[in-house]
């Protein structure tokens, strides 16, 4: 399967869609490179199922265009779904039937015979750590065992790109992580996967590049480190002994690190950010001298952090700079 | 549901860790078989159907409960009043009963895709690089069986009542079989509105308002020459009424060829309309 690296799994321009006066996608434009993970990064609404189930031809978009591994979404959708599979976000697996039920009627539509349909499913069960459920009704299934059951589904034969829609949505810890696993060994044998999610630290954890979307549009791509740095290197947290000394300590933060300062709260901590790449240094650095400069101003430091920028707040400066109230008004 | 909940707290998903051999095998075995045929897909989901007739057989009430009250009904109902005697009605009503209770129950095709899209299942199969219809086609293949089973009951029971075909089997299985090849044809209706409408219930309340006229204004009562003209006019070119003389002279063992044509062709004619709608909602959803 390498034969697709460096290859685009995925070309989208300008896709559009509107559920009549709901703009869900309006104008996406996506490169996804063959053997990734790719995150698509989005709150609730934000057009992330829409642009799946159209890149999945399961939605014939109203304008833009997109291929998937060369082949055109709309006009070649039948070579698209002999290449693709989609785990939804809603389950798209028959509850009513048992897990082996489910793979063998699957297997079968894919071609296999019987004999080999079972053996198929039986593999696959065992697999995924199925094999007790397996002549359970899924609708018996804990939220982590239907996840896995749709997720095997989906490579029973081995997709060259699989979808996954908020695959870990309302799943405990662990199941998350048994996901988290199952991707990662998915694409390691060469599959590459489209990942939609809201959390942060999952598109962190597992995609090579990310794309963040919001109100039907792409606000920002990149890897997961240049998103952070376009935001800032990180964030020094102060607690001081004394909170008369909190407008003190601000200019001198302000003075040495030149960023915003943010007062918390609680009135002895305040929230320095540290701007990437101006200074040339490193944000240990930057802060350590910050720390110096409080220090030599007589202000007393009880407790230090320096946190990594989390992708949330890569996501909050992002939406916060582009929210558009009246685009809101007309989606609305 | 109860009985199920104990069981989900001991399931063995706690023990579980993917590894790399095990999944990893499976992904590098997973490579494309041949294609199934348009005809292999379709029956591979009337077993799907089947399974869940298994599955949830509460399905099966409505394909026997239903025609079992029906027939009773209008049995001693009307036959003492329009024919003097129920035995002599019952001979002249069954066919029609067993008509109007199996095309009343198409409706439920048309629940059944409602409800399929509602759950997403719809969502993988229509991913799938496989004739387009066949997914359709295997329900109404399934519903073809429940169609079987409740011919089956309606017949049982017509005969135990006293219901005494001229036909003989034969006649009696012809009778069926034009009546299954209808309904195939009809359920198409069903699944264009459920393809269509957004919910189960709106599903129902449109599949009514089309049956009931239909299936009441027709000859499974009465002989049409009673009703006033205007309401003769209709039953003329009603689909049902002929699908019901049809069937009624096959079990008599007169077979009536206009009729039986009639019936095919209204068939054909609606397969090819609400088959062609319906491909086209389904390719567009
Ligand atoms: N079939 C539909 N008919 C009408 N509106 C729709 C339909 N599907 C989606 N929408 C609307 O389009 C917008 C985008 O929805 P979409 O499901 O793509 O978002 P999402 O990013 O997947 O959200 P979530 O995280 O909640 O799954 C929403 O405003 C939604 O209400
Ligand atoms: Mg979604």
């Amino acid at each position: 399967m390498s034969k697709h690296r460096g290859d685009l799994a995925i070309q989208a321009s300008g896709l559009i869609k509107t559920f009549g006066k709901t703009k869900a996608v309006r104008g996406i434009d996506l490169e996804v490179p063959a053997g990734t993970v790719y995150g698509v990064l989005g709150p609730n609404g934000a057009g992330k199922t829409t642009a799946v189930r159209m890149l999945a031809t399961l939605l014939r978009p109203d304008g833009g265009e997109a291929t998937v591994f060369g082949h055109d979404i709309v006009r070649e959708a039948d070579a698209v779904r002999g290449k693709v599979s989609l785990t939804g976000q809603y389950a798209s697996i028959d509850e009513d039937l048992t897990g082996t039920e489910n793979l063998v009627l699957l297997g079968r539509l894919l071609g296999h015979r019987k004999p080999g349909a079972r053996k198929r499913a039986a593999e696959l069960l065992e697999a995924f750590g199925l094999t007790e459920a397996a002549d359970r009704q899924v609708k018996n299934y804990s939220g982590g065992m239907r996840r896995r059951i749709d997720i095997a589904a989906s490579i029973i034969k081995t997709p060259e790109l699989l979808f996954l829609d908020e695959p870990t949505t309302g799943l405990d810890p662990r199941s998350r992580n048994q996901v988290w696993d199952i991707v990662r060994i998915i694409v390691a044998q060469g599959t590459t996967v489209l990942l939609t999610t809201q959390y942060l630290d999952e598109a962190d954890q597992l995609a090579s590049r990310i794309a963040v979307i919001d109100q039907g549009r792409v606000i920002a791509d990149g890897t997961p480190g240049e998103l952070k740095s376009s935001v800032g290197a990180g964030s020094v947290h102060v607690r001081l002994r004394d909170a008369a000394q909190r407008p003190e300590a601000e200019r001198v933060l302000v003075r040495t690190l030149g960023t915003d300062v943010t007062l918390e709260p609680e009135p002895v901590a305040l929230t320095a950010r540290i701007s990437g790449e101006e200074s040339g240094r490193g944000a240990a650095e930057q802060a350590s001298r910050a720390l110096h400069e409080l220090a030599a101003a007589g202000i007393t430091v009880d407790d230090f952090s320096l946190g990594q920028p989390s992708l949330d707040e890569v996501f909050l400066a992002l939406t916060d700079h582009t929210a558009n109230p009246t685009d809101e008004e007309v989606a609305a | 549901m109860t009985t199920a909940t104990p069981e989900k707290e001991t399931a063995p998903s706690v023990a579980y860790v993917p590894t790399a051999e095990g999944l990893g095998a499976v992904l590098a075995s997973g490579e494309q078989p041949p294609r199934p045929s348009a005809w292999s897909a379709s029956v591979t989901f009337g077993w799907r159907a089947m399974l869940k007739i298994k599955h949830v057989p509460d399905q099966l009430f409505d394909v026997t409960a239903f025609p079992i009250m029906m027939t009773l009904m209008f049995t001693y109902l009307f036959g003492g009043a329009l024919a003097g005697s129920t035995g002599e009605y019952l001979q002249f009503l069954l066919p029609g009963i067993l008509v109007m209770s199996i095309v009343m129950i198409t409706m439920y095709t048309g629940v059944g895709v409602n409800t399929d899209i509602e759950k997403g299942v719809f969502d993988r199969f229509r991913t799938l690089p496989i004739w387009r219809p066949s997914a359709l086609v295997g329900a109404l293949l399934g519903d073809v069986c429940r169609y079987l089973i409740g011919s089956t009951v309606i017949l049982t029971l017509g005969l135990i009542l006293g219901f005494r075909p001229e036909g003989g089997l034969t006649g009696v299985l012809l009778g069926v079989a034009l009546l299954v090849a209808f309904s195939f044809a009809f359920s198409w209706i069903w699944t264009m509105f459920g393809l269509f409408l957004k919910s189960e219930k709106s599903v129902m309340g449109v599949s009514m308002l089309v049956l009931f006229p239909m299936t009441f204004l027709s000859n499974v009562f009465v002989n049409p020459e009673t009703m006033p003209g205007w309401l003769q006019a209709f039953v003329d070119v009603n689909p049902i009424a002929h699908l019901v003389a049809a069937v009624r002279s096959l079990m008599a063992g007169t077979p009536d060829g206009g009729e039986i044509l009639w019936t095919l062709i209204s068939g054909g004619v609606i397969l090819a309309i609400f088959g062609t709608l319906t491909m086209r909602l389904y390719n567009r959803k």
